[in-house]
Order: C-alpha cells, then sequence, then structure tokens
C-alpha cells in the first residue's frame, strides 16, 4: 500500500506548479505572508496581533479585521480584472494573449466569486460591526461570540479561495458555477471543490452574522429608540439581514447539493439519472439575486446618512424610505427568474418575473428622489463621501435603466450571456455598492481611528475610480450590443471590437491608480494623523448616536445609556443645550477575549481542504475539533469580564481631556 | 416562552424578553428555510426514478410509523423534562431528558437500519435524482436528530456535574425548541415522503 496517496487523498506535489503566471501569483502571496510575519517578528508584535486583535470579541476590533480582509481581497479580485481586461485587449485574431483558455476560465471565476463573497461581504459586515452598535446606543453586540466565529468563518473560506492559487487550481466554472459544467463529470478537478467550500463556509458564517445583528437591532436598542427613530443606516441593515435569513439558507443547500453530487455521486444537477440543472440555477439565483440587494441595502443605508449630514438636513421620507427598503425586500425575492428568461419557462412566467423586475424600480426610485429632495436647499459639503454618492446617482442611474431594459423578456433573449449584462451588473455593484462602502469608510473612519482621511487624496481617489470606471464598462455595453459574449478569451480581428476593449482596458488602469491613491490616501493620513485629528468626536456636524460618543469610542461604547426621544438623537441634544446631568458611573461587563471562533475556523478549515483533496482523516479531525471546541465554549461559565465604575470614570476623563 | 430571566445590569430597558430565545427562534426559522429547499428539491425530483423504483415500491408504512411514534413520543418526553426544569426539580429533569435521549437514539438507529436496506438492495442515492433528494431530505433531518442528540448528551452531563443552574435551564428550553422543531419537520417528511409517496402523488 502507498501510504502517501492515503494520508493526503488526490493531493501531489504536482499541485504546486501551474505554469509561470500563476507562479507570479504564489510567490507574491508567499513574500507578502513573509513580509507581514517579518515585520511583526521585527517590531515584536505578535503578542499584541493575538491579544488585542485576532481574539478580540469587541465588534469594532472585528469590523476593522473585515474591512483590512476585504481590501486585501479587493487588491486580488482588481489583479484579475486587469488580467481579464488584458487577455481581451490582445487575444484578437492570431494572437491568443498571454493565458490560456483554462486559466482564463479560473481567473474570470475566481474575480466574481471574491468580489462578491469577500470584498463586498466583508466591506458590508466591516460597516456593520464597526456602525449598527454605536448607532442603536448599545453597547455590544446580542452574540459577540458567534460574531467573531462569522468573522473567522470569512477568514477561513477567504484562505481556502486563495490556498487554490497556491496548491491546485481554482474553478473554471463562473462565478456560480453552473452544472452540469461544475459537474465531476466535466470538471473533475479540484477547482469546483475549491468554490463550494470556501463560499459555504463563509456563507455559514454570513448566516450567523444575519441572526446576530437582526437580533442585536430588535432586542439591544437604547431605552427610547422605537423602530421609526432608527437611523436609515440601521434600517437598511436589518433590511439586509433580513434578506441574508431567508436566502443563505438556500445557498448552504445548493452548494451542499452539488457537493454531494460532486463526491458521494448523487444525481441533483447531473444531466443524467434524472438529475435537474435547471433546478441548481433557479436554486442558487433564489439566493444569488436577494444576495444582490443584501449587499446593496446598507450601501443605500450609507448614502442616507452622508447626504442627510452632508446637506445639513434631516433625511427627506423618511418613512417612504423605510416602506421603499421593505418593498425591495420583498420583491427581491420574486424576481429570481430574470436570470433565466431563455430556460423555456414559457411567455407567461416570463411576463410574470420581467413585470415584478421591472417594479422593483420604483422603490428604488423613491430612495434616489428622496436623496435629492434632501439635497434640495440644503447646505451642501462636497466632501468626499458626498462625491462617492453623486457618481453613484449618476452611475446607478445608467446600470439602472440598462437593467430595466434588460427585464423585458425579448431584449433579454438577445442580450442576455453578453457584455452589456456584465456592463449593467457592475454598474450596480461598483458604482452602487462599492460607491457606497467607500462613502461609508471615508465618513466613518474618523469614528474608527479617531482622525480624517485626507480630503485631496481622496478626490483623486474618487474621480481616478468614477472616470476610469464609466471608461471601463461603457463600451461594454457598445460591445454587447455588437453581440460580445460574456467570458470570451479570444474573437476574430475582423469583428473590429479591439479598440473598444483596448478602451476598457485603459479604463481598468485608470481604476486601479485610483486604488493607489486610497492607499496613498491612507499613508498620508496616517502620518498626518496629528493635523487630521478628530477632536470632537463629531467631526461632520453629525446627527445620529455614534458621533455621541469619542472617536475612537472606548471598548463600551457609551458610559451613560441615556434614553433618547427623537430620530436624529445626537442632533437634537447638540440643539436643546439640555443641561447634562452628572450622572454616576456603572459597571459595565464585556466579553472576555477568545481564541475559540480562531480554532472553530480553522477547523472548518480543514474540513473544506479535506473535501477538496478528499483527506478523510483530515475532515474528521476537523469535525471532531468543531465539537469539542463548540462544547468546550458552552461550558466557560464565565464568558465576560466587568469594568468597575471607576476605571469607566478614569477611561471618560482621559476622553474629554483629549477633547480639552 | 422562558421564565428563566438573565439580569444583566447593562442590559438596556427597552429589551422586555430575552434575546437569546429571539436569536434561537430566528435560527429555527432559518432552518426552516434550509428544510424548506430541501422539500423544493424533493418535489422536484420526486418522479424522476430514472427506471428506478419509486416511492411507491421502496416505502414500508408501517415501519416509518413506529419512527414517527417514537419521535413524538420523545418529543413528549422532552416536554416533560421542560416541566420538570420548571419545577426546579433536577432529578426529575434528568430522568426525563435520559428518555428523550434513548428514543432518539431508537429513532436514529431505525432510521439507518432503513436506509442500510435500500443501500443493500441497490437502491442508494446514486441510483437515481429520486433517491438523492429522499436521502438527502431525510438524511438531513438525521443529521439534526444526531446533532441534538450530541447537544442532548452535554446538557444531561451538565445537569449532573453542576445541577439546575439558570444557564443550563435556559440551554434546556433552547434544545426544547429544538426538539419539537425537528419533529415538526419530521411531521412533514412523513406526510409528503411516506404518505404521498405511498399513494403515488
Amino acid at each position: 500500500m502507498n501510504l502517501g496517496i492515503d494520508l493526503l487523498g488526490r493531493l501531489t506535489v504536482h499541485a504546486l506548479f501551474n505554469g509561470p503566471i500563476v507562479a507570479i501569483g504564489q510567490v507574491t502571496m508567499v513574500l507578502v505572508a513573509l513580509a507581514a510575519a517579518a515585520a511583526l517578528t521585527y517590531f515584536k508584535r505578535w503578542r499584541w496581533l493575538w491579544k488585542e486583535w485576532l481574539t478580540s470579541l469587541d465588534p469594532k476590533r472585528i469590523g476593522v479585521m473585515y474591512l483590512v480582509v476585504a481590501f486585501a481581497m479587493l487588491l486580488r479580485g482588481i489583479s484579475d480584472a486587469a488580467m481579464i481586461r488584458l487577455q481581451q485587449a490582445t487575444s484578437v485574431g492570431t494572437s491568443h494573449g498571454f493565458l490560456s483558455s483554462d486559466h482564463f476560465q479560473q481567473v474570470f471565476s475566481a474575480h466574481g466569486s471574491i468580489m462578491i463573497f469577500f470584498v463586498g461581504m466583508g466591506f458590508m459586515f466591516g460597516l456593520i460591526n464597526l456602525i449598527v452598535p454605536l448607532q442603536i446606543g448599545a453597547r455590544d453586540v446580542a452574540f459577540p461570540f458567534i460574531n467573531a466565529l462569522s468573522f473567522w468563518l470569512f477568514v477561513a473560506g477567504m484562505l481556502l479561495i486563495n490556498t487554490s492559487l497556491m496548491i491546485g487550481d481554482f474553478s473554471a466554472a463562473g462565478w456560480l458555477a453552473y452544472p452540469p459544467l461544475s459537474e465531476l463529470k466535466y470538471s473533475p478537478g479540484v477547482g469546483v471543490d475549491y468554490w463550494i467550500w470556501s463560499l459555504q463556509i463563509a456563507g455559514v458564517g454570513s448566516l450567523l452574522s444575519g441572526i446576530n445583528f437582526t437580533t442585536t437591532i430588535l432586542k439591544m436598542r437604547r431605552a427610547g429608540m422605537t423602530l421609526m427613530k432608527m437611523p436609515m443606516f440601521v434600517w437598511s441593515v436589518l433590511g439586509s439581514m433580513s434578506l441574508v435569513m431567508f436566502a443563505f439558507p438556500i445557498l448552504t443547500v445548493t452548494l451542499a447539493l452539488l457537493a454531494l453530487d460532486r463526491s458521494l455521486g448523487m444525481h441533483f444537477f447531473t444531466a443524467d439519472f434524472g438529475g435537474n440543472p435547471m433546478m441548481y440555477v433557479n436554486l442558487i439565483w433564489a439566493w444569488g439575486h436577494p444576495e444582490v440587494y443584501i449587499l446593496i441595502l446598507p450601501a443605500f443605508g450609507v448614502f442616507s446618512e452622508v447626504v442627510a449630514t452632508f446637506s445639513r438636513k434631516r433625511l427627506f421620507g423618511y418613512t417612504s424610505m423605510v416602506w421603499a427598503i421593505w418593498a425591495i425586500v420583498l420583491l427581491s425575492f420574486i424576481v429570481w427568474l430574470h436570470h433565466f428568461f431563455t430556460m423555456g419557462a414559457g411567455a407567461d412566467v416570463n411576463a410574470f418575473f420581467g413585470i415584478m423586475t421591472m417594479i422593483i424600480a420604483v422603490p428604488t426610485g423613491v430612495k434616489l428622489f428622496n436623496w435629492l429632495f434632501t439635497m434640495y436647499r440644503g447646505r451642501i459639503k462636497f466632501a468626499t463621501p458626498m462625491l462617492w454618492f453623486l457618481g453613484f446617482v449618476v452611475i446607478f442611474t445608467i446600470g439602472g435603466m440598462a437593467g430595466v431594459l434588460l427585464a423585458i423578456p425579448p431584449a433579454d433573449f438577445q442580450l442576455h450571456n453578453s457584455l452589456f449584462l456584465v456592463a449593467h451588473f457592475h454598474m450596480m455593484i461598483v458604482g452602487g455598492v462599492l460607491f457606497g462602502y467607500f462613502a461609508g469608510l471615508t465618513y466613518w473612519f474618523p469614528k474608527i481611528f479617531g482622525f480624517t482621511l485626507h480630503e485631496g487624496l481622496g478626490k483623486c481617489a474618487f474621480w481616478c475610480w468614477a472616470g476610469g470606471f464609466v471608461l471601463a464598462f461603457t463600451p461594454l455595453y457598445i460591445l454587447g450590443l455588437m453581440g460580445a459574449t460574456r467570458r470570451l478569451d479570444h474573437y476574430d480581428a475582423s469583428l473590429g471590437w479591439q479598440p473598444l476593449f483596448i478602451v476598457a482596458g485603459v479604463g481598468v488602469a485608470i481604476v486601479i491608480a485610483g486604488i493607489g491613491f486610497q492607499v496613498l490616501q491612507l499613508v498620508v493620513s496616517v502620518i498626518q494623523r496629528k493635523q487630521h485629528l478628530d477632536s470632537t468626536g463629531d467631526p461632520w456636524n453629525g446627527r445620529t448616536l455614534e458621533w455621541a460618543t469619542s472617536s475612537p469610542p472606548p471598548a463600551y461604547n457609551f458610559a451613560h445609556l441615556t434614553p433618547v426621544n427623537s430620530r436624529d438623537a445626537f442632533w437634537e441634544s447638540k440643539h436643546t443645550k439640555a443641561k447634562k446631568s452628572e450622572e454616576e458611573y456603572e459597571v459595565i461587563s464585556l466579553p472576555k477575549n477568545t481564541g475559540i471562533p480562531i480554532y472553530i475556523a480553522a477547523f472548518a478549515f480543514c474540513i473544506g481542504f479535506a473535501f477538496v483533496w478528499h483527506i478523510t482523516w483530515l475532515g474528521l479531525v476537523g469535525v471532531v475539533g468543531i465539537l469539542g471546541c463548540i462544547i468546550i465554549r458552552s461550558n466557560d461559565e464565565h464568558p465576560e469580564h466587568d469594568l468597575s465604575a471607576a476605571r469607566v470614570e478614569k477611561l471618560e476623563k482621559i476622553a474629554k481631556r483629549k477633547y480639552a | 416562552m422562558s421564565e428563566v430571566v438573565t439580569t444583566g445590569q447593562n442590559t438596556p430597558q427597552i429589551e422586555m424578553t430575552d434575546k437569546t430565545t429571539l436569536g434561537f427562534w430566528i435560527y429555527l426559522m432559518t432552518d426552516c428555510v434550509l428544510f424548506a429547499s430541501l422539500f423544493a428539491t424533493y418535489a422536484v425530483l420526486h418522479t424522476n426514478t430514472f427506471g428506478g423504483p419509486s416511492g411507491k415500491e421502496l416505502f414500508n408504512l408501517s415501519f416509518v410509523l413506529i419512527e414517527t411514534l417514537i419521535l413524538l413520543t420523545s418529543s413528549f418526553s422532552c416536554g416533560l423534562t421542560i416541566l420538570a426544569v420548571r419545577k426546579r426539580n433536577n432529578a426529575l429533569a434528568q430522568t426525563w431528558l435520559s428518555v428523550t435521549f434513548l428514543l432518539g437514539i431508537l429513532f436514529l438507529l431505525l432510521e439507518l437500519s432503513e436506509f442500510r436496506h435500500l443501500v443493500v438492495e441497490g437502491n442508494s442515492w446514486r441510483r437515481s435524482g429520486f433517491l438523492s433528494a429522499y436521502f438527502t431530505l431525510v438524511g438531513t433531518h438525521g443529521l439534526h436528530i444526531t446533532a441534538g442528540l450530541l447537544w442532548l448528551a452535554v446538557l444531561r452531563w451538565n445537569l449532573l456535574k453542576r445541577g439546575l443552574t439558570d444557564i443550563t435551564a435556559k440551554r434546556l428550553t433552547m434544545f426544547s425548541l429544538f426538539w419539537h422543531f425537528l419533529d415538526l419537520i419530521w411531521i412533514f417528511i412523513f406526510s409528503i415522503v411516506y404518505l404521498f409517496g405511498v399513494i403515488g402523488v
């Protein structure tokens, strides 16, 4: 018997070698990891990292870690995007570009998966962790341990998807891995398994977050904050998390069924033995369409806060905003079929889903007009977050109208699977989601770190992003109308598409310059942080409770839980000049740090890796390890520690002295 | 719902009922969506036998009825456990919890023997789309039962070692929610998979 094969499943040393281009990625990743490790060792920061950050259950710390991971993944995702653009700009006629077909397919599959799951979701959960507890005036989330677990599962998924670059290869079946292509028969390698398990692990984390934040918002609000007094960002998060609760279990099931097909020889989605591939497409979009709204709703929430603050006005149409969110939540579940009008469901079904899709533009339009009316006669300050908003309005509206066009089934028959569609959804996801999160990051950065970001460089970053983005995707609309399908790795010179592809490539280069400006902005702001210090806790003249505490907030967020009685609670308190009564400080209990979420995520990673490479013992270790961790945690009778009143008073005095 | 209310001094005043209970209910609802998706796949695939046997030929209704009655009885004993918890009667709670555990194990064994029987006869999940969907739906319920039994064992051990503390009482309440939920799912499996299967709908 060959013991090596038994111990490592189908993993061999060949998995490490995948040609020179992958090697560049591998070497880069190893070098970055080594550099980080060396820096931590040199500055003797390992203990600090473990004690202050990795094991922390503080949602503010977890939020920052989400942002770091998401930004790193943005760099990975944009590299993939650049490779796609470069390939399509050069692979014409007799030239075949620098990527093989198979590698090109892996690149676009990785690009989509990473951007949605590890960039979009990462930025979203980062902002939610940072801001939701503060905005509802709470000291923590409902389940701090589960919150950390969600984050570390997200990290485990992220590591697994990046492991595919180091060991073996990634899925070549697109970001949603449609069967029968993604079945064992047509994708016998490890790529689809990597895709399944990295998404499955991260998805479970997202589901736990959904439960956690829904409970937090429903149960942990400051006294006096009724539902209709919640800040709009909190409303949008509640809508988004409701969608998570209903949509993510469907993803869990869908991925599990595909995994069962691949590893146990079941026949859910196979083309023979009574499987039904179209069932997969229905299931994945029953999750996938709500997923888009999961991402966009919090971005809408950010804009609601940004526009009101920088227009110095109350948000226009608060009630209609709330109803618009819930209309979107409901409608997002009855439009999934518009992703595959060409399935052949018949004219009646297509008409229903087409009309529903068009109707969803109505509540979205309500929100857009409410923001514009908020600006109307406001004293608008064109700070960077506001620029991201204005860029969003233009790009999102163009992309949205293209979406309504695609909602017409006969038009969709012509345009589906074309670059027109690619241009449409990038305008929604980048122009909507990403611009929203960038606005939120700039807006809340001083709250998180205690100093504002450099405005000039932020504006440079915005203009590069917006300009480059329009330049990159407008040609794709035209190419789509000319008949260019998505995921092309080569086309004929006589089609005359190359100039447009080159323009699109230039656009991506400008977007990368925008990311460069963002990095520069961060570095310059950190160096000049003394000049940009937020000494008031309220740098933008804000309206909601997060600005009522110091920047950065103490671990317990608020020393006093003073009841609120209006919508813009902090704005109200600033303008009523109520005499502040000297309240007694109280004992505050906070969760203790724990490494268990990290261990559970590590075991989850083992399970994923074991399924990818068919290593039975490793999978068993993972399962037993997770169960053991949960049992140990459940027997910890003292998961919290108390902060004495005197200690709270001292911390508050230090914070006040900083502001004096 | 739960009588055990933890009184942390930092809980905001608006918190009227316990957040853990709400969180657990929400989790159960997400699990409900998970099972709904599996029921939907079963509904789509239940006629896709690919020339293999259908439910009508495979299912032994009286066997499944025994399984069902055992699971329902375990739900009843689980309810008696909670009554004992409310009376703060640790010994009685332990007894009924043990009964629940044994009934749960029995159910699981019967289910496994049913699965084994099917596989031995050559009707495994590899046979057809219908059988894949059947094994996955019923098996997922079985996996939940397994997880529930593990949880139950830990709780039983806690009762023995620490007695009936507030935390254990609260966890037992959560566990009973979970166990009754699985019962409910089984009623749907019994009706939709087995009864409809035997009728041949």
